[in-house]
């Protein structure tokens, strides 16, 4: 049986060495928990990827508390959460009270001028990607477009969209069933 | 009370996040920024820029420094405000974790039902929906400057489209993969904001 400080080490590294989302954990985990420590084989890996992304939540945190449950149950799956987002929680308060303390500092200001346009260009190429695997074609296109209007233009709550886009897509699936 | 309404904003957020961690980003600045006011959106796109520059998900990392820095703009002190980072992601996180251990234990066999597989389809485009309005509330004045012959306004939108070029086109070709790393985008474009405001 693995070890409980196993498991939170090898999460504890996984989740420091992660930079940049939850999809570049893929790898690194894979590497650890298939390749390495051989917990499981890489069929299951791929369920528990699949599973991870349907799912809501952080992506990393649920495949974390998927591969702890298979291995050590409900206290396995804290264990190793606990161990993939401490490091993260800890740098991020780290850089929040240092920044906070130099906020108004000229260079840093600078500095964070030219940063912010790429900020935003960073959450804006996902969107041209994600349209295309998420499988958007031009019959479909109005969907992400009359979310993103209603959201923008309009002041709706994203969590409504997301409620109407489960029951559309529910009650779309259900007729398209039945017939 | 700041700390409830952290408690369940996050909690909320956590729930109602499909797809990874920028719809999350989507949801949180819809709730912190247009909802709750505890920060400005100039603020917002600070965080995000050092929750990509971080390791760990960007959500966990937006949710702790949002926390956080909603807690310091109410007024509370630091002491307070680790307390209200340490909460929002842990409240962030909480729900989707035990809804992930049902689902383990009970519901594993429900994933190919025809009304999950639709439900899940739409469900993923209108995240694309989610994540560009947030990139649209992201274009203000204080970040890019006010649109005329500006240096400020003309190094922002230079910035913004090098960026998006690098980082589009990352799939296209493997071999210049590191070249659209978010890390090493945001370090060279802090370069030239350095280089360009400072000198």
């Amino acid at each position: 049986m693995v070890k409980y400080c196993e498991l939170f080490a090898t999460f504890f590294r996984v989740g420091t060495f992660t930079i940049g989302g939850g999809y570049a954990m893929i790898p690194l985990m894979q590497r650890e928990v298939v390749e390495r420590r051989r917990w499981m084989d890489e069929v299951t890996f791929l369920d528990i990827v699949a599973l991870a992304q349907a799912m809501p939540g952080v992506f990393a945190v649920n495949m974390a508390t998927q591969v702890g449950y298979r291995l050590r149950g409900v206290a396995g799956s804290l264990v190793a959460t606990l161990g993939n987002i401490l490091m993260p929680v800890a740098i991020i308060l780290l850089f929040a009270t240092l920044l906070r303390q130099y906020s108004h500092h000229p260079t840093l200001e600078h500095i964070f001028m030219g940063i912010r346009p790429a900020v935003v260009a960073l959450i804006a190429a996902p969107v041209f990607t994600l349209a295309r695997s998420s499988g958007i074609t031009w019959r479909t296109l109005w969907i992400p477009v009359l979310a993103a209007l209603l959201i923008w233009l309009l002041g709706v709550s994203p969590i409504l969209v997301i409620l109407i886009a489960i029951a559309g897509g529910f009650l779309y699936g259900h007729l398209k069933h039945s017939s | 009370m700041i700390f409830f309404e952290l408690l369940y904003t996050f909690l909320l957020i956590g729930i109602f996040t499909f797809g990874g961690g920028y719809s999350m980003v989507a949801l949180i600045q819809d709730e912190v920024v247009v909802h709750h006011q505890w920060m400005t959106s100039q603020e917002f796109t600070d965080v995000l820029a050092i929750s990509q520059m971080t390791p760990g998900p960007i959500g966990i990392n937006t949710a702790t420094y949002a926390g956080y820095t909603a807690a310091l703009n109410a007024g509370y002190p630091t002491v307070a405000a680790v307390g209200a980072s340490l909460l929002a992601s842990l409240a962030v996180i909480l729900l989707p974790i035990i809804l992930m251990l049902l689902v383990c234990r009970f519901l594993m066999h429900h994933k190919d039902n025809p009304r999950v597989a639709y439900t899940m389809r739409v469900l993923r485009m209108a995240i694309v929906g989610l994540i560009a309005a947030a990139a649209l509330q992201l274009l203000t004045i204080e970040t890019f400057g006010t649109p005329s012959f500006n240096r400020h306004f003309i190094s922002s939108t230079i910035i913004f489209a090098v960026v998006f070029t690098f980082s589009y086109f990352k799939i296209r070709n493997p071999k210049f993969k590191f070249l659209s790393s978010p890390i090493l985008l945001i370090l060279l474009s802090g370069t030239a904001g350095f280089l360009l405001y400072q000198i």
